[in-house]
């Protein structure tokens, strides 16, 4: 039989979790076309990882079947596993074997002849870039290096088909380019099928096929072109003065007909309802200033947002007026450097972030972000160098600071056994508010983050997005004047990150200051200056138009095409063979 | 397709776990280290034998009697006496607990010795150590009749005792409690790594999510459990060869059983032990649960109910029921045993077979639950 790698047909799976019954998959059917990288995605709770896990044999669905290769996994997963590849979400290394003997357990368990295997090994470490590496522990790698080992385990006895969870998650742009180069290697020369989960859309647009994944079922699968395609003409690159873009941004988002709106550089991008334009003219009159719309080519991004929003759901904002506490920079670094025993992590970092600026912070892992936002918070004392946060000095008054600052940690730090209003009037009472004024602002958080619906369960058990607004919603009680953010968007879907974005501007509308790390490139568009970050400096600082212009560009490549990721990656490389 | 033997992936899962264990200093630790000073602690430092107890002497009429009966226990190692003059000053003594307990000889001790052929004397002990104080009561009297009976036999007296009791101790006849002591610790270290490690170190792979990676692989659940028991076996039985060497050497215990029954029981009992740490660690999956779980179920038992420290006979009946499901207890029977008496089959055979039959349960039950799945 030489059909479809990988076919689905009406598959279900349901989960119980506290009593309550989980949907992951419902009816799902769908076939893979061999020979092609396959993207899946689909916002988080779709059903990414369970349809992945079933594929593999390591679940078995409630009802329907899954055939692999000619093979119904249920009935026989061990002959499944041993014609495919799985990666999943964190790769299991074993961080105390070498390279070489984690792949020497991964040819034992998967039957590879012993004369195959120098040859085999050779090809999977030219492949990877880990050849100088082979007798290092697995746990002395990078993340990105780990990620590629756990590729190259996963491919060393060569599959038919592969399949892919995320494996992208949480790895630098560098990085993210040097796996996908392998997959495609893989794809062309050995006519391998892959099957590729990711929560990038850029990576979506780059597979030869997309499967769109909602509440279980497939809501559309195809090439990328196809969910695009019918957004021809509704999109277009609306300019206003760039200092204002924000507000054009908000206002544009209310205008009736308008299905998206987003910021890029120093315009904003819109996606309208069929037959409709943004209309300059009025937003002209409004902002009194000139708004010019220009037509865009549509991006796979659009399509996305489009199929999945269905209807435009209203997004409540959280209002916001910060009166600033402090006169002058919001934040002011000088020279700041961090030293831990001979490992210098930052190394004299200097900027200022000026009151109601959104400021980012871009670097690949260990580049030094955590270690200048702890600084930044007053929770690590700096080796030395100056830092003033809110006006204050944070060596002589950290606490007070911190009274004036918010911050939202990388990983969800409430408490997951008090409910969402628990958290919430918690951190009120830890930031001194009492009585009346707790009760106004805990409603107040609950109305703007959208939590009413939810505030009495569990934190723990709230999907991931709640989650998200509820642990920025706990750095808001005590009205602070600078937000920090901490890869707050880290694991989260493309449309609640829009989401988490649209308040983040209306903060910084209305007065915050915030300062945020991320990994997602696009995001990087969205803050009005930004810094970049490797080996413990900066290598370039400034508004999005004014990092891409300082990056070396790549041959052949026009200025206008340059993404924030190209830039990035120019910037790093620069850096790294000086010429 | 099978195109090769299925034993060359155990050899793989052997050959990692073999390098963990050698990488890791936590699990050499557990292993040897751990027990090593476990014996050294218990074999040198705890000792439930009475050995230069301080004991205080009130003699409010000193004299010939008197000086010989305090010599009496001035003889004995067991005893550090010290003398005072007043019921007052031995009081004050034995309260600044300087002193465990009193002997108060009162004025007229030779008088009545010698009119009515009897010596009757007080003894005051501290019963803060209720243990000590037991012990020391018991020894207290048996020198004072020892005593007595030489004084009335020096004085050609007869005494009016109509029994006389002639005590013989077998198997540990200088009742050393590091005899039973050491034996015992045995049990205690394979259960450190049966059942501590190895629920700790499978519960590891579930939480790193190397399982997960494992598990799409087509190794089978028989692979992955002996590529788990078969090396912290191993290590166990290096723990046990270490421990039984230290007790013969190192502190002098008789072993007068043979060695190939030791090893078939010990083999028995870790069986049971790395069964219990499997089935801990994959009803857990954590790291920390496993490990709390496995140092309530079977360290603490090794220790408290398997009757290595306390008799399980003077244990209350209740408590004395739950030990049938320690297996520590059968193992400590069994070693003990075959150290101190020898190869005796009616103790050994119903022990080993409890043995086998848990080590049956432990692992027959942790087979069925581990599945090729994440569910």
């Amino acid at each position: 039989m030489s059909a479809s790698p990988l076919s689905a047909r009406g598959l279900c799976k349901t989960f119980r979790a506290d009593g309550r019954a989980i949907t992951a998959l419902s009816d799902l059917t769908l076939t893979l076309t061999p020979g092609v990288v396959t993207g899946l995605i689909g916002p988080d709770g779709a059903g990414k990882t369970t349809f992945m896990r079933l594929a593999a044999g390591l679940l078995v669905p409630d009802a329907g079947s899954a055939t692999v290769l000619g093979l119904d996994v249920a009935r026989d997963p061990l002959a499944v596993q041993s014609s495919i590849g799985y990666m999943p979400q964190r790769f299991g290394l074993y961080e105390d074997l070498s390279v070489n003997e984690n792949l020497d357990l991964y040819a034992d368990l998967q039957g590879v002849p012993c004369a195959a295997r120098p040859a085999r090994y050779d090809e999977l470490m030219a492949m990877t870039g880990l050849a100088p590496f082979r007798d290092r522990l697995a746990g002395r790698l990078s993340g990105g290096m780990k990620q590629k080992l756990g590729l190259a385990c996963t491919l060393v006895n060569p599959p038919r088909l592969l399949l892919l969870d995320e494996p992208t998650v949480g790895v630098d742009p560098v990085s993210r380019r040097e796996l996908w180069a392998i997959v495609y290697r893989l794809v062309s020369e050995q006519a391998m099928s892959v099957l590729l989960s990711t929560a990038y859309l850029d990576e979506a647009e780059r597979c030869a096929e997309v499967i769109l994944l909602h509440q279980g079922q497939v809501v559309a699968h195809g090439p990328p072109g196809q969910f695009s395609a019918p957004l021809t003409g509704r999109t277009f690159r609306v300019t206003g003065a760039p200092t204002r873009r924000r507000r054009l941004q908000a206002t544009l988002a209310r205008q009736p007909g308008v299905l998206d709106a987003v910021l890029q550089g120093e315009s904003v991008r819109v996606v309208m309802a069929p037959g409709q334009r943004p209309d300059c003219t009025a937003l002209s009159q409004t902002l009194g200033e000139p708004v010019r719309g220009d037509a865009v080519p549509p991006r796979f991004e659009d399509g996305f947002v489009t199929l999945l929003q269905g209807e435009r759901r209203e997004i409540p904002i959280p209002q916001v007026r910060v009166t600033p506490s402090f006169r002058g920079d919001a934040i002011l670094v000088r020279d700041l450097s961090r030293r831990f025993g001979q490992f210098l992590a930052v190394q004299r970092v200097s900027f200022a972030v000026r009151p109601g600026e959104v400021f980012g912070l871009l670097g690949a892992n260990g580049a030094g972000k955590t270690t200048t936002f702890r600084m930044l918070c007053g929770l690590l004392p700096p080796s030395s160098g100056e830092v003033r946060v809110a006006g204050v000095d944070l060596r002589h008054a950290a606490a007070r600071a911190r009274g004036r600052i918010g911050y939202m940690s990388q990983r969800f730090s409430l408490y997951a056994n008090l409910s969402a209003r628990q958290n919430l009037s918690f951190f009120a009472r830890a930031y001194g508010l009492t009585g009346a004024r707790a009760a106004a602002r805990l409603d107040w958080a609950l109305d703007a983050f959208d939590l009413q619906d939810l505030a009495g369960m569990e934190s723990g058990a709230l999907p991931l997005g709640y989650q998200q607004r509820l642990a920025m919603a706990a750095a808001l009680m005590h009205e602070p004047d600078i937000l920090f953010l901490d890869e707050p968007t880290s694991g989260v879907d493309p449309l609640a990150r829009r989401e988490f974005w649209t308040r983040i501007n209306a903060l910084a509308e209305g007065g915050v200051t915030v300062l945020v790390t991320t990994h997602f490139m696009e995001e990087a568009e969205y803050c009005d200056r930004l810094a970049i970050m490797a080996a413990g400096e900066i290598l370039a600082i400034g508004t999005p138009s004014e990092i891409k212009a300082q990056a070396p560009r790549p041959d052949g490549e026009p200025e206008s095409e340059m993404t924030m990721e190209t830039a990035f990656i120019a910037l790093i490389q620069a850096r790294d063979q000086p010429e | 397709m099978k195109t090769m033997q299925p034993n060359r992936r155990l050899l793989g899962l052997l050959r990692k776990e073999s390098l963990q264990i050698l990488r890791d200093p936590s699990s050499i630790a557990i292993a040897f280290v751990l027990p090593a000073v476990l014996l050294l602690l218990f074999g040198y430092g705890v000792s439930l034998d009475s050995k230069g107890v301080p004991v205080g002497f009130v003699v409010m009429q000193p004299g010939a009697e008197a000086a010989s009966f305090v010599g009496a226990f001035q003889h004995s190692t067991y005893f550090a006496p010290r003398v005072y003059r007043t019921r007052q000053a031995g009081r004050e003594a034995l309260r600044a607990r300087e002193v465990t307990g009193l002997v108060v000889l009162s004025a007229d001790f030779a008088q009545r010795l010698k009119a009515d052929r009897e010596a009757p004397i007080q003894v005051l002990v501290n019963g803060v150590d209720a243990n000590s104080a037991r012990l020391l009561e018991g020894y207290v009297q048996g020198v004072w009749a020892v005593w007595l009976q030489r004084e009335l036999t020096a004085r050609q007296i007869a005494i009016a005792t109509p029994v006389a009791v002639q005590a013989r101790i077998w198997f540990n006849p200088e009742l050393r409690s590091r005899n039973y002591l050491v034996p015992g610790l045995l049990v205690v270290n394979m259960t450190l790594v049966g059942a501590l490690l190895t629920a700790m170190v499978f519960a590891r792979e579930w939480e790193r999510g190397t399982l997960e990676a494992l598990l799409v692989t087509p190794v089978t659940v028989n692979e992955i459990l002996i590529g788990k028991i078969l090396p912290y076996f191993v290590l166990g039985m290096g723990g046990m060869v270490l421990s039984v060497a230290m007790a013969v050497f190192q502190f002098g215990v008789p072993l007068r059983g043979s060695l190939w029954v030791l090893a078939v029981c010990a083999t028995l009992f870790l069986l049971a032990a790395l069964g219990m740490g499997l089935l801990i660690s994959i009803v857990t999956r954590n790291q920390f649960v496993a490990g709390m779980i496995a140092i309530l179920a079977a360290f603490l038992p090794a220790f408290l109910l398997s009757g290595f420290l306390f008799d399980i006979g003077s244990m209350p009946a209740v408590v004395g029921v739950i030990t049938h499901i320690v297996a520590a207890r059968y193992f400590v029977t069994i070693v003990q045993t075959l150290f101190l008496a020898g190869d005796v089959w009616a103790v050994i055979l119903p022990n080993a077979a409890a043995l086998a039959l848990m080590a049956t349960f432990f692992l027959g039950l942790s087979r069925r639950l581990l599945r090729k799945r994440i569910e």
